[in-house]
């Protein structure tokens, strides 16, 4: 690998007119026109066959009996597959602790837990057999919320982590003013359009090929290996693009990976797996929700002198991402904001429900959304505006740039932000606008539709946490016609990544970007990727893609030299050509004479991100390369009548960095808001008494529609913001970080809610703000319920 | 005539002819399986996310004329003679994009791509009707819609500005109209429609013949826009055979004035309806844009809304409270029932085997009435209520003569809330006599918790809602914020 060196930085690399600007997905013409291939849509190999998942129906019991006779005989049916027709490990746990089997083997640990696949000649065949199974369970007590987890002394499912500094208890006893209080965060389903699938194919051999939308194909292809017994070199697991996958498909795509390999396998013919819409929300995981109870002592201006936080998390019944998603939550507590003495504790407990995962944000957005809270606190407290309160506590000044994993916060933007986007949106003026109406009405006092504005930041932290996930790769192919291959370890899930990498590899050449062809992911062409997550697609690979360019430009530059006799600081690619002292070669007559001249034209890259460290016994490191910023303010109007809501205005500043492709990055900052106003509203999930989710389709499971955007909306990347590390062009990830802005609705309609106590009560509403929590929460504060 | 024993229709340029469909075959599995047109997805299988809308068209008094549906649970023997539009159809000589499609593009209104397809074929529909839609346009032809990934504003943009990319009366579906029209009447023999030795899927061409295959038959299906019975398919896995589709019934879709009655033929769709409804009951119109999305409003039947008595219903609360009456029809025997005396009990109406609603009628409005309606929901739009609301409240001078307030989602079936409604009767119309008539109504209605609302809040809002009609009404303006 090369080290990030100087040409990385936005000194030594003029802009050429391929990146830092403005493109369109390079899939664009596909997906309007329908000819954008996802992975249901490839055509079958002849002999496909279908499988469908059993799902138990119990949240926690130990299997009495299971008869699949009537599965068996079913029309179509091919195969029944259970617990022991797994010739490799039962267990596709991705952080190798080994507790989370494929099937179900006699214990049942969540109601939608796989029991056994169902095989058959048709999907609709598949279907109507898993229907058909008769299990018999004798009932274990189940434990279904965190309150009952921690009431019953529930098992953790990973480590708990504590982050410690200072001597919070004496401060806290110190603190002239101490609010304690509890908020709890709603869960969140991913809602991707395209459900799980995958296909897997037989190959020569004992070797296992699979096409499957997952985030995560190194993983895919190790959880293949190990319920299959074979060594990753016999697998191959391949995406082209997902349709959607905002970390549900990190994970969670391993149980239909081994199910259709594992069919596959046994059968000798090709094997699909596609759930239906229910079974995907039932199986998979989803956003963790959290119950937090924080103390916050602060003096009278309002300034935080200690934080207390217990972050506790319904994991499910197994590890999955548990341990790094609480983590994360641990390490975003702090939002924006300085703790003078503070100690956080995560505690990720077993439920039995399905097993939470990834999800955009990973943790951060509930330890952000526990921080905004506790600034609420003190500003209603206090019967300030909230803003003040947030400004007097950013990090910033004389030791105030510590976070509570002693990291030290040395590019801080979020003032500067804060401030532009203070003036821009109007808040002041709009902020008295709010207060006035509130405080008018007619004779029976006070209005029925009342207002609310907040104006929130967000500061998240850049890198994957397990810090060797922070390695990438690519592999560059130049044709001896010039045209340019590209393949990298990171996933399209319709986040713009691929576009960004091709705009980084026709930078590097100076060609066009059309001439640039990348192919699907696939483990065959780069090995031991990292999830495409964390916000960190195109810092890893971007890299690692610039990586392998440079070594086929060095070599291209030297036989260029060499063949024109020119000196090597004369070679240069340009827009126009190569330059090659006086003349300019085109840069397919270059490729064409250098692989004339058996010139190696192929090169794979790698990229690992320097500098960063952690360690989490001691809590303390330096886990984030850097930090992205941005701040939302938002306007609502509240029914007080029914809780119902409006989203009026909404203004975004965001720090992309300087953007490798701005149109990619507004795109994901106003996605990313609206999919965070939904998880803060309307997106509620429900499960009944027995522990089945009864929300598990968009009939019943609410995501934003169009209308459901703010009326006005405003969004811009900060054109002055620039990665003081020598990332990618100097760009920041953009993936995760706008998630957060929606805050600002979930403070705005907590506004519009104390307005009807005077705002001298925090309204402490829990997330999601359902219409009908608003109106309890209302009907609370008004003295009506 | 003797009954066909296919269903033709025209898909894209292509017209197919098959025999062998069972009742229960869906239009999104025959393209995407039989076909290979992949790019209609499937996003939901329940008519919720719109990722596989392809539009129909049907000759309808000889006018051909396009709607949005959802294929995942369109059956595939309804769209007998109809023209299937998929997005494949839109792409153009030599690759360039389609109006929708480089609008989309230009907007950068794709980012997964996966809801896509979908998208373009609904902002298609809307362009036909409105080449230069307003924002409010676009949003409301996208409720039936979902999008995760772009926060929705680029897609706004596109479907708001096709136009800059190509003019509507220049598109080949208008270009062509005639023409695809020829075809579908080439197509139909007038015959109605036979599968099967025993007749599994069957297409009467009027009511008369419903009537009288249906009464033969009671065991079987009636399957009208399928918004609710795909359902019982893709979700349940249900059989439905036989069944009886009601696509070609055009008579029984129709709408008349008789009178100071409105009669509403029960296989009008919520689309055919609004005009009318909306003409005499304007308080219905915000109401109306909550329900649904624009392609279950297209295929969606008001007689269906009625007939499969959900407890909630979209329009069974508000149409009790304006008095409609329900016509059923076994045969060529008819009866006549006020609608609220329909719904027995949860899953059970009064209505015999054999015999379908024909017709809902509503009477004209009243000057001395005053109306409101309502619904309560998780999300605005496209989401079922929490409470649904319909209020008619008659005046006598200053005083409340009498009062019709029926719920949704408050009781096993849409039902009046009589206590409610006594506490009026009699009582001046002020502020005070709705507080105390929302303070009976735990005398009406005991609602129970579910995933879309807890019981409380359903009796909270419900309550609510008395004020609001006051605070609705000119009577009330010194007391409204």
């Amino acid at each position: 690998m090369k080290d990030t060196g100087p040409e990385t930085g936005p000194e030594a690399a003029p802009d050429t007119a391929f990146v830092n600007i403005p493109r369109a997905h390079d899939s664009a013409a596909l997906h309007v026109t329908g000819r954008a291939e996802y992975t249901d849509d490839i055509p079958e190999p002849a002999g496909t066959l279908h499988a469908c998942l059993g799902l138990a129906e119990r949240a926690h019991a130990r299997i009495a009996s299971l008869d699949l006779g009537a599965v068996r005989a079913a029309p179509g049916v091919v195969a029944v597959l259970t617990a022991e027709d797994v010739p490799g490990e039962n267990d596709v746990s991705p952080t190798g602790r080994n507790d989370e089997p494929v099937f179900a083997d006699g214990l049942v640990q969540f109601h939608g837990q796989p029991v056994f696949a169902v095989v058959a000649e048709t999907r609709d065949a598949a279907r109507r057999a898993a229907t058909l199974a008769e299990i018999a369970y004798d009932d274990l007590a189940p434990l279904l919320d965190v309150a009952a987890a921690r009431a019953a002394g529930s098992a953790y499912v990973t480590p708990p982590l504590t982050l410690r500094r200072g001597a919070p208890e004496a401060a806290m006893a110190r603190a002239p003013r101490r609010i304690a209080g509890r908020i709890r965060i709603g869960g969140q389903d991913h809602m991707y359009l395209e459900g799980h699938v995958a296909l897997a194919t037989p190959g020569e051999d004992g070797a296992m090929h699979v096409h499957s939308s997952t985030q995560h194909p190194s993983e895919a292809q190790h959880m293949v290996g190990r319920v299959l017994g074979l060594p990753s070199a016999m697998v191959t697991v391949e995406v082209r693009r997902m349709g959607g996958g905002f970390g549900g498909k990190e994970t969670q795509m391993n149980l239909f990976c081994a199910v259709s390999a594992l069919a596959a396998a046994r059968l000798g013919r090709p094997v699909k797996i596609r759930p239906d819409r229910d079974q995907d929300m039932i199986a998979t995981g989803k956003r963790h929700d959290f119950d937090v109870c924080y103390e916050v002592g602060f003096d009278d201006e309002g300034r935080i002198l200690a934080v207390s936080g217990d972050l506790a998390a319904r994991c499910g019944w197994s590890s999955d991402l548990s341990g790094p998603v609480t983590d994360r939550a641990l390490f975003h507590a702090d939002n924006a904001y300085f703790y003078p003495d503070v100690e956080l504790r995560s505690h990720p407990l077993k439920t039995n429900t399905v097993s939470n995962t990834a999800f955009r944000g990973f943790g951060g957005p509930q330890g952000v959304l526990a921080a905004e809270r506790m600034i609420e606190e003190i500003a209603y407290a206090l019967g300030r505006d909230t803003l003040e309160i947030r400004r007097l506590n950013f990090y910033g000044g004389e030791g105030r740039d510590l976070t509570p994993y002693h990291q030290r916060v040395e590019d801080n933007i979020a003032p500067r932000i804060v401030s532009e986007l203070e003036a821009s949106a109007d808040y002041a003026v709009r902020r008295r606008a709010v207060l006035d109406w509130n405080a008018g009405g007619g004779v029976t006092g006070g209005r029925v539709i009342r207002k609310g504005i907040s104006l929130t930041p967000v500061k998240f932290g850049i890198s994957f946490t397990a810090t060797h996930f922070n390695q990438a790769g690519a592999l560059v192919h130049v044709y001896a016609d010039g045209s340019i291959q590209l393949n990298h370890g990171g996933t399209e899930m319709g986040q713009g990544l691929h576009v960004k990498v091709i705009q980084v590899v026709a930078d590097a050449f100076a060609v066009d970007p059309d001439h640039v062809r990348i192919t699907r992911t696939s483990t065959g062409k780069v090995p031991n990727t990292s999830a495409t997550a964390a916000s960190s697609g195109s810092d890893l690979n971007g890299m690692a893609a610039l990586d392998a360019c440079r070594q086929i430009r060095d070599r291209l530059t030297a036989f260029a030299a060499r063949h024109w006799s020119v000196a090597e600081e004369t070679v240069a690619f340009t827009p126009a050509g190569v330059a090659v002292g006086a003349r300019t070669v085109p840069f397919p007559d270059l490729v064409r004479a250098a692989y004339m001249e058996r010139v190696h034209l192929s090169a794979a890259g790698f990229y690992r991100t320097p500098d960063i460290h952690w360690d989490r016994e001691a809590g303390k490191g330096r886990p984030f390369y850097y930090y992205a910023y941005g701040a939302a303010c938002s306007e609502v109007s509240v029914d007080t009548l029914t809780g119902e809501y409006r989203v009026e205005r909404t203004d975004i500043l965001h720090d992309a960095g300087r953007s490798l492709n701005p149109a990619i990055d507004l795109g994901q900052v106003e996605g990313a808001f609206v999919q965070g106003m939904g998880w803060l509203t309307t997106e509620e999930l429900w499960w009944d008494g027995d522990g089945r989710l009864k929300t598990h389709a968009p009939s019943t499971y609410k995501i934003p529609l169009a209308s459901d955007r703010p009326r006005v909306m405003n969004v811009a990347l900060a054109d002055w913001a620039e990665n003081p590390e020598p990332t990618i062009r100097r760009s920041k990830a953009v993936g995760e970080p706008p998630f957060m802005l929606a805050v600002s609705v979930f403070e705005a309609l907590s506004m519009a809610v104390a307005s009807v106590a005077g705002y001298r009560e925090c309204p402490r509403l829990d997330a999601p703000a359902t219409p009908e929590r608003v109106l309890a929460a209302i009907d609370r504060l008004s003295g009506a319920a | 005539m003797p009954d066909r024993t296919e269903i033709r229709f025209l898909l894209n340029d292509t017209e197919v002819r098959l025999a062998d469909v069972a009742p229960g075959d869906t239009l999104l599995d025959h393209l995407r399986l039989a076909r290979r047109l992949t790019g209609t997805k499937e996003g939901c299988a329940e008519g919720d996310c719109g990722a596989c809308t392809v539009l129909v068209g049907r000759l309808r008094e000889g006018r051909l004329a396009y709607e949005p549906v959802n294929a995942c649970i369109r059956f595939l023997a309804s769209v007998d003679l109809a023209h299937v539009v998929t997005v494949e159809h839109l792409s153009r000589p030599g690759g360039a994009l389609h109006p929708v499609q480089a609008a989309m593009v230009a907007n950068h209104g794709s980012q997964c791509g996966f809801c896509t397809p979908g998208i373009v074929m609904a902002l298609y529909a809307l362009w036909m009707r409105h080449p230069r839609p307003t924002k409010a346009q676009v949003e409301t032809a996208l409720q039936g819609n979902l999008c995760r990934c772009t926060g929705y504003g680029p897609i706004l943009a596109a479907g708001m500005t096709v136009s800059d990319h190509g003019d509507a009366a220049a598109d080949p579906l208008a270009t062509e109209r005639e023409a695809v029209a020829a075809r579908l009447a080439a197509m139909d023999d007038g015959a109605a429609v036979s599968l099967g030795a025993e007749g599994h899927a069957v297409l009467p061409r009027d009511t008369a013949d419903l009537a009288r295959r249906y009464a033969a038959r009671p065991e079987a299906t009636l399957v009208a826009g399928a918004t609710d019975v795909g359902l019982w398919v893709t979700k349940g896995l249900r059989s439905i055979s036989p069944a009886i589709f009601t696509a070609h019934l055009d008579d029984l879709r129709a709408i008349r004035r008789d009178g100071d009655t409105l009669r509403i033929g029960a296989n009008a769709s919520y689309a055919d309806a609004a005009r009318p409804i909306l003409a005499d009951y304007p308080h219905l119109t915000e109401y109306w844009d909550r329900f649904a999305g624009w392609q279950v409003r297209s295929m969606g039947t008001l007689g269906g809304n009625i007939a499969n008595g959900s407890p909630i219903g979209d329009m069974p609360p508000v149409l009790i409270a304006l008095g409609a009456r329900l016509v059923l029809r076994r045969g060529d025997e008819r009866r006549t029932l006020p609608l609220e005396d329909f719904f027995l009990d949860y899953g059970r109406q009064d209505r015999r085997p054999g015999e379908f609603v024909e017709e809902i009628r509503l009477p004209r409005p009243n000057p001395a009435h005053r109306h409101g309606a309502w619904k309560v929901s998780k999300r605005r739009e496209e989401d079922i209520s929490a409470v649904a609301a319909g209020f008619r409240v008659a005046l006598d001078g200053d005083r409340i003569a009498e009062a019709r307030i029926a719920f949704g989602g408050m009781a096993a079936t849409p039902k009046r809330a009589a206590a409610a409604e006594a506490a009026l009767a009699g009582q001046p119309f002020a502020a005070s006599s709705f507080a105390a008539a929302a303070a009976r109504l735990p005398d009406d209605f005991a609602p129970i918790d579910d995933m879309r609302a807890s019981g409380g809040y359903r009796m909270r809002v419900a309550q609510n809602l008395f004020r609001r009609f006051w605070l609705s009404q000119a009577e009330a303006a010194p007391e409204r914020a």
